[in-house]
């Protein structure tokens, strides 16, 4: 099967099956982690990205392996999205010794270095600075650091003062503001204006469908492309209509953006049987991943990393 | 060699790793930048390496913490150590736990450098230690010099420290006589985290200090001399790790165990070392105290605050009245 969004083929459309395969990958991925959660396999929380997932993966799209992603709390969606192995991440989650982290950071916490994610960050606005403070390394590099954060997060100290830092140094920095509103009406705080905010900074921004993978990875190339030229940081403001949080996802979604990718595949011509042949290999490749995982051993609490410091250089 | 003053001992140090490692950067310059190291140091190595930031605490640390994950080295200034609890978010919910929660796959080699300590009239806000906040944090070393020449050996170890480094400067030590005694300075060399140094070899009575105090205990060690009491100072140099092995070395021999800290006793490392000693070695204890400070906010008012800070004549008077001895004898 293709490559899950990994590889860009040439062929417009490829591209974008692909990116469809991974939206479908981190929706079900969600689904069989609530399930083993609701078996007690998984212990810890698991935060919801069903509904977001256009935003992950159109925004990795336009970035090139060695980029940084950092990521919130709900970062499954970013790990998949950056090429995390499904069967790393199900066995983090299920605590186990060959998990993407060892077992030592669960859902919310999830690294994976080697595929660039610096990290997922469960303190509401840490994933602004850790991907403003990799651009200052990254620059250097010729590599892009982007961070995924949530509506609220616009809020907090770290999106001004960071947005400050990257607009006067011109870091190589995409911020991704990934708005859940149906989430934020719930809780009373939606209508705020966010990409205005970045006028104050000097800052270019731009208002995404969230919904739509085309016009996110449109958006994405663009800011991307400003980055690793040298001209500095973005801010998309990416507005999802997605799944309401409290509800466990169980809530409606009124614009699938999973849904809304499928039918944009078929109107541009991928045959039918094309796609199912596509969903059987996800769902294939993610129920191997879910069985490896669980066949996995526990972390040993006397083995590796029991000692507090890594070693000197 | 003669002991630098504390600004060119910390100038030094940063323009030593910044030639040696160009994965080095510093960030900020907001503090009270002892050295006015930054301006000479951006105008040496250039604004890629020597880089301007906001004041903030919140931002820096977080930004330094993402900037070492990536592969740089990064040092920033805070303004004052009170600040630091705007930079916690970074050094303790991500700096200090990157290397276990990742599984080892890698490293935050940054270094939080922090104007610290009392008796400068700076009041309640600018005066406060926060190695107690801090010690409890698996994962961040807590380096606290206790002279300019240390400062220089130390800073240089925690920059090459693959670990993240909260690093104290004392006040203080700005104003340091550039001799203290017979003891031998490290030579510009970095000093690894982690070991403690005997300060003053003695026999009697151990007495255990860090940052700023460690002067304060040498000078009374040398007044107690003058009473026939012979008292060992240990420097810890590191908070965390804690060096408690040579505490114990140090205790087996003299039996006597003092702990001043420049902070409250509840919740204070002093009182903290006190407990570990006595589980590790009650047997070799005929006396074990603390003198820390009252549990109050530091005043302002020189004639208050220095009522309420720890020197070497209130050490003095406490080893003389544990050791039942007179005052003023000898």
């Amino acid at each position: 099967m293709p490559g899950l969004g990994a590889a860009q083929p040439e062929h417009a459309t490829a591209g974008y099956l692909g990116a469809y395969g991974r939206m479908l990958l981190i929706r079900r991925f969600e689904a069989a982690m609530e399930r083993l959660r609701a078996l007690g396999e998984v212990q810890g929380p698991i935060h919801p990205y069903a509904g977001r997932e256009a935003v992950a993966v159109g925004v990795c799209m336009a970035l090139e392996p060695a980029d940084y992603v950092s990521g919130h709390d709900h970062g499954h969606g970013h790990a998949l999205a950056k090429g995390t192995d499904p069967e790393a991440l199900a066995a983090e989650l299920l605590g186990r010794e060959t998990g993407v982290c060892g077992g030592r950071a669960g859902a919310a916490s999830v690294i994976d270095l080697q595929n660039g994610l610096i990290g997922c960050h469960g303190t509401v606005g840490g994933s602004i600075a850790a991907a403003v403070g990799a651009g200052l390394a990254a620059g250097r590099r010729g590599r892009v650091a982007v961070a995924f954060f949530g509506g609220p997060s616009a809020d907090l100290g770290y999106f001004h003062e960071c947005m400050g830092i990257a607009a006067v140094r011109r870091l190589p920095v995409v911020l991704v503001c990934e708005r859940d509103l149906h989430a934020e009406r719930a809780r009373g705080i939606a209508g705020a204006d966010v990409a205005g905010r970045a006028a104050a900074h000097g800052m270019p921004s731009q208002v995404v469908d969230g919904d739509d993978l085309w016009a996110v990875r449109a958006a994405a190339a663009a800011a991307v492309a400003r980055a690793r030229s040298g001209e500095g940081p973005t801010l998309l403001e990416c507005r999802a209509r997605g799944l309401d949080e409290d509800s466990g996802g169980a809530g409606t979604m009124p614009r699938d953006p999973l849904a809304g990718a499928r039918e944009r595949l078929l109107a541009d011509g991928v045959a039918a049987d094309v796609l199912q042949e596509l969903e059987r290999g996800v769902e294939a490749e993610l129920d191997r991943a879910v069985d490896r995982a669980l066949a996995a051993p526990h972390p040993d609490p006397a083995g590796a990393l029991a000692t507090e410091f890594s070693p000197a250089r | 060699m003669s002991a630098p003053d504390l600004r060119t001992a910390i100038r030094e140090a940063l323009a030593e790793e910044l030639e040696r490692d160009a994965a080095v950067v510093l960030l900020g310059g907001c503090g009270e930048d002892p050295g006015g190291a930054l301006g000479y140091l951006r105008e040496r190595f250039g604004p890629e390496r020597v880089l301007g930031a906001p004041s903030s605490g919140l931002a820096l640390a977080g930004a330094a913490y993402g900037a070492a994950v990536a592969g740089l080295r990064p040092v920033f200034e805070l303004a004052s150590a009170d600040l630091i609890t705007l930079a916690m978010d970074g050094l303790v919910n991500r700096a200090a736990k990157f290397w276990h929660v990742s599984g080892g796959q890698g490293t935050v080699p940054l270094v939080a450098r922090a104007a610290v300590g009392a008796g400068c009239r700076r009041g309640a806000i600018d005066s406060q230690s926060p190695c107690s906040w801090l010690q409890g944090v698996p994962g961040l070393k807590i380096a606290f010099p206790s002279s300019p020449a240390e400062a220089r050996g130390l800073l240089k170890g925690a920059i090459r420290d693959d670990n993240p480094v909260v690093f104290l400067e004392h006040r203080r030590l700005r104003f340091a006589r550039s001799a203290k005694g017979p003891v031998p300075e490290p030579d510009g060399e970095a000093i690894p985290l982690g070991g403690a140094r005997v300060a003053r070899a003695g026999r009697d009575l151990t007495i255990v200090s860090a940052g700023g105090s460690v002067s304060d205990a040498l000078d009374a060690a040398d007044l107690l001399a003058g009473d026939g009491v012979d008292a060992e100072v240990l420097d810890l140099r590191t908070l965390r790790p804690l060096d408690l092995e040579a505490v114990l070395e140090s205790v087996a021999r003299t039996n006597r165990l003092l702990a001043v800290e420049e902070g409250p006793r509840l919740g204070g490392w002093a009182a903290g070392l006190l407990g570990l000693v006595a589980e590790r070695a009650l047997h070799d204890l005929d006396d074990a105290w603390t003198l820390t400070m009252a549990e109050l906010p530091i005043p302002y008012s020189p004639t208050l605050e220095d009522a309420l800070l720890a020197d070497a004549g209130s050490i003095v008077a406490g080893v003389r009245a544990r050791l039942g001895l007179a005052p003023g004898v000898g």
